[in-house]
């Protein structure tokens, strides 16, 4: 009896791998229009497939969810405006290196010319290996780690995690913000242990020192008043959060409940800080961060941070900017590569390759946003926000900050919306 | 000859090996036609790792009859070896089929070590106690496995649980395990040929051992632990035994699963993972190799078949579960499928009879 139902099982199996091999076409045209409720594009003939990997469930949906939305609107407008046309897959690889492959796999069952992703680093890392091998162009919104575009097919439009470490370390020291540092950051997070070693490595440098470095992970993320306490026994002046804002709320809750109130400095991890749940926005007042992404900073934030909460109904965070401007940048390089949709993805890699030195973007996360070839890297500025009555704005000083000619208009435009503020 | 001559049990055996070389078989021919898809081409190699992992946790569930909660840190210590292994010596071994052999040997040594070390506090307990404890190795296994730094240069290896900074490595300097970031850039060498070759060896493995004299005094300590000591069975050898060869074989899982991927992170082999390797097991049928092995299968795959589901598929795949949960499981459902099966064969067999009568 046994034997006949494992028999069976197995039968059942081989058909079912069997059909899910033989079938690839059609089970993607059928995916096509289960997700056409994520795509919301409606497939035209002469349209670049662009793949999306990211957690769209688990505890980092918000990042991979901003990223499909952010991707979302720009194919949108591009499709509107005429010209290029894009069309755009978002899969689910809960920030896991082996569904970030299988992902990667499905959409190129798909079809996929141009891969945006994948959003969280470790998972990107295990991508990127197979689109190298498969020789097709990616650009991350959002993988932070240096691995993460390690071969020359792999770009990103976020800063790197020892350019955002050494960038904020420097920042405190031109602006002499502080001469005793503490960070509280959180071991088991790539992101945030990697921020956390390349600002300290700065930080003799810059003229300040680290009194106190203390860790959490991902398990004990709730009580952090250990931390704070060994912060404020040391004498910090400054606290350094590499983490993301929902760690950060806590620890800014819990600092006034213990009534200790040095500056707060962070990154682009907790941008998004004002929206989190249950929190008083009043605690982040005065924090600092040095994110690409200010809302309101200049004319083409605002624009897209409205048309952005009108269609999803929540504010943009970092992510969502990041992967808005990763499309256009596609559609860019697609344009200056003579790109159309009927080239296969490793010539459309070959073809971007060629430009994408020459490539300049102005984007929601940069003025001006170029490519280093080599590296993959991106030229851009990093921006200082402080919070003030619950808004982000631009430091006074920034003036002195931002020193780069070409920053300067949108400075003027950030020093307006501080004064409105 | 012919399998009337062969016992019950070799016969039942004969019959996994088959469904297993079947699998492979069909498998392998639609990758070299090409007829496969990307999505199953990259999940075969997974498949094994976690057939393999689900095989050899029956070995400590099924055989030895006693619950662990922590296989997933057993692979993640294999895996780690593994990679290791391969990563520093990926330019001074430049054979891959050499490399990845040996790399399987550390990960089940390294992986079979952990499994003595560990048995020798978690065998004293039974039943619940002993769950809860192999739950709470599995974690301290993990945190551990999160927290370390291992670097190396000229001057040898350098280790810290602190951050890489701490290693205070040249700058020549290359820090092999990167703390929460793990270990990246493990060369691919695991191929589905090699995954296919250690899915049948586990089967070798595990099914001879069940049908060994070991095998049997392992399995008399599970159905009677007094009766067992009565008649001089040393219950602590066997069940170490057991446990110890359950944890190296997780290790080859691990070995054959970090070689599938370029990076490697610990927070992947939390006990998420060990219950959904217990999952396999329970569904497979406590006790049936073939059935983990199959269930390992169908449930590595299911996810990614249910993707046109997008943000609902966990939740369908739940459903799934519970369904062929209860399907193979529930006593009733069980007393119906022999009652409608044992039906049709008994009126085949009457028909057949009066047929032979006219």
């Amino acid at each position: 009896m046994k034997k006949f139902l494992s028999l069976a099982l197995a039968l059942c199996l081989a058909v079912s791998m069997a059909a899910c091999g033989g079938s690839a076409s059609s089970s993607a045209a059928t995916s096509d229009t289960a997700s056409a409720a994520v795509s919301g594009s409606a497939a035209s003939a002469g349209a670049i497939k662009i793949g999306v990997s990211g957690p769209l469930t688990g505890s980092a949906a918000q990042y991979g969810e901003g990223v499909a939305n952010g991707v979302q609107l720009a194919v949108e407008e591009i499709n509107a405006m005429g010209g290029i046309q894009f069309e755009y897959r978002a899969e689910d690889d809960v920030a896991d290196p082996e569904s970030a492959v299988n992902a990667y796999n499905t959409l190129m069952d798909w079809g996929m010319q141009l891969f945006a992703g994948t959003v969280t680093s470790d998972a990107c890392i295990a991508a990127a290996e197979l689109a190298n091998e498969d020789n097709v162009f990616m650009m991350t919104p959002s993988a932070t780690a240096v691995e993460a575009i390690a071969y020359p097919n792999a770009f990103r439009m976020c800063f790197s995690d020892p350019n955002q470490g050494a960038a904020s370390a420097q920042y405190i020291g031109d602006h002499q913000l502080a001469t005793k540092v503490a960070v509280i950051y959180d071991s088991s997070s790539t992101y945030s242990s990697g921020i956390y070693e390349n600002f300290a490595a700065a930080a003799a440098d810059n003229g300040f020192e680290i009194v106190a470095a203390e860790a959490f992970t991902s398990d004990s993320n709730q009580d952090f008043s250990v931390q704070l306490q060994a912060a404020q026994s040391a004498g910090a002046e400054l606290v350094f959060l590499p983490i993301y804002y929902s760690e950060a709320s806590l620890i800014l809750s819990q600092a006034n409940t213990m009534g200790y109130a040095p500056q707060f400095f962070g990154c682009d991890g907790l941008d998004g800080i004002l929206n989190a749940e249950n929190f008083d926005t009043s605690l982040a007042e005065g924090v600092l961060l040095l994110t690409p992404y200010v809302p309101g900073v200049d004319e083409v934030t605002t624009e897209f941070t409205e048309k952005y909460t009108e269609k999803f109904g929540i504010a943009p965070n970092q992510f969502a900017a990041n992967a808005y401007d990763v499309v256009y940048a596609m559609k860019a390089a697609c344009e200056a590569a003579g790109v159309t949709a009927d080239m296969s993805a490793s010539d459309i890699c070959d073809a971007i390759l060629g430009v994408i030195g020459d490539v300049e973007i102005s984007g929601v996360t940069g003025a001006s946003i170029s490519w280093d070839a080599e590296s993959g890297e991106p030229n851009k500025e990093p921006r200082a926000v402080v919070i003030r009555d619950g808004a982000y704005t631009a430091p006074n000083d920034a003036a002195d900050a931002q020193e780069a000619p070409a920053e300067d208009a949108s400075s003027v435009a950030a020093e307006s919306v501080s004064e409105a503020a | 000859m012919g399998l009337k001559n062969l016992g019950r049990t070799s016969r039942k055996n004969l019959v996994t090996y088959l469904i297993a070389v079947l699998a492979f078989v069909i498998l392998e021919g639609m990758v070299l036609t090409g007829n496969i898809s990307n999505m199953l081409e990259g999940q075969l190699v997974p498949i094994c790792a976690y057939v393999i992992a689900a095989v050899s946790l029956n070995l400590t569930v099924g055989i030895l009859g006693e619950l662990s909660l922590g296989h997933a840190g057993f692979m993640s210590v294999g895996a780690f070896a593994g990679a290791l292994f391969s990563v520093s010596m990926e330019d001074t071994i430049t054979v891959t089929w050499l490399r990845f052999v040996l790399a399987l040997i550390i990960g089940a040594v390294a992986a079979g070590a952990m499994g003595v070390l560990i048995g020798i506090p978690v065998l004293r307990l039974q039943g619940d106690y002993l769950a809860i404890v192999t739950l709470a190795f599995g974690e301290i296994i993990k945190n551990v496995l999160n927290a370390v730094y291992l670097g190396v240069d000229e001057n040898g290896l350098h280790f810290s649980m602190k951050d890489s900074i701490a290693l205070g490595l040249s700058e020549n300097g290359k820090v092999l395990i990167k703390g929460a970031q793990g270990i990246v850039g493990t060369p691919r060498d695991s191929t589905f040929i090699w995954g296919f070759a250690l899915v049948m060896l586990t089967l070798f493995i595990v099914l001879n051992l069940i049908k060994s004299r070991t095998g049997r005094a392992v399995m008399s300590i599970r159905d009677n632990r007094i009766a067992a000591e009565s008649v001089g069975i040393n219950i602590t050898k066997y069940k170490m035994i057991a446990f110890s060869l359950s944890a190296a074989l997780a290790g080859v899982a691990g070995v054959l699963y970090a070689h599938s991927f370029s990076s490697l992170v610990a927070s992947k082999f939390d006990y998420n993972l060990s219950i959904q390797i217990l999952v396999f097991v329970v569904l497979g049928g406590i006790g049936s190799i073939r059935g983990s092995m199959i269930a390992a299968a169908v449930l590595t795959v299911l996810p990614e078949m249910l993707r046109s589901f997008s943000e609902y598929r966990m939740l369908v795949y739940a459903i799934v579960l519970i369904v062929m949960m209860i399907f193979n499981q529930s006593p009733k459902m069980v007393e119906w499928r022999k009652r409608v099966f044992a039906g049709r064969l008994k009126g085949a067999g009457h028909n057949a009879a009066k047929k032979g009568g006219a």
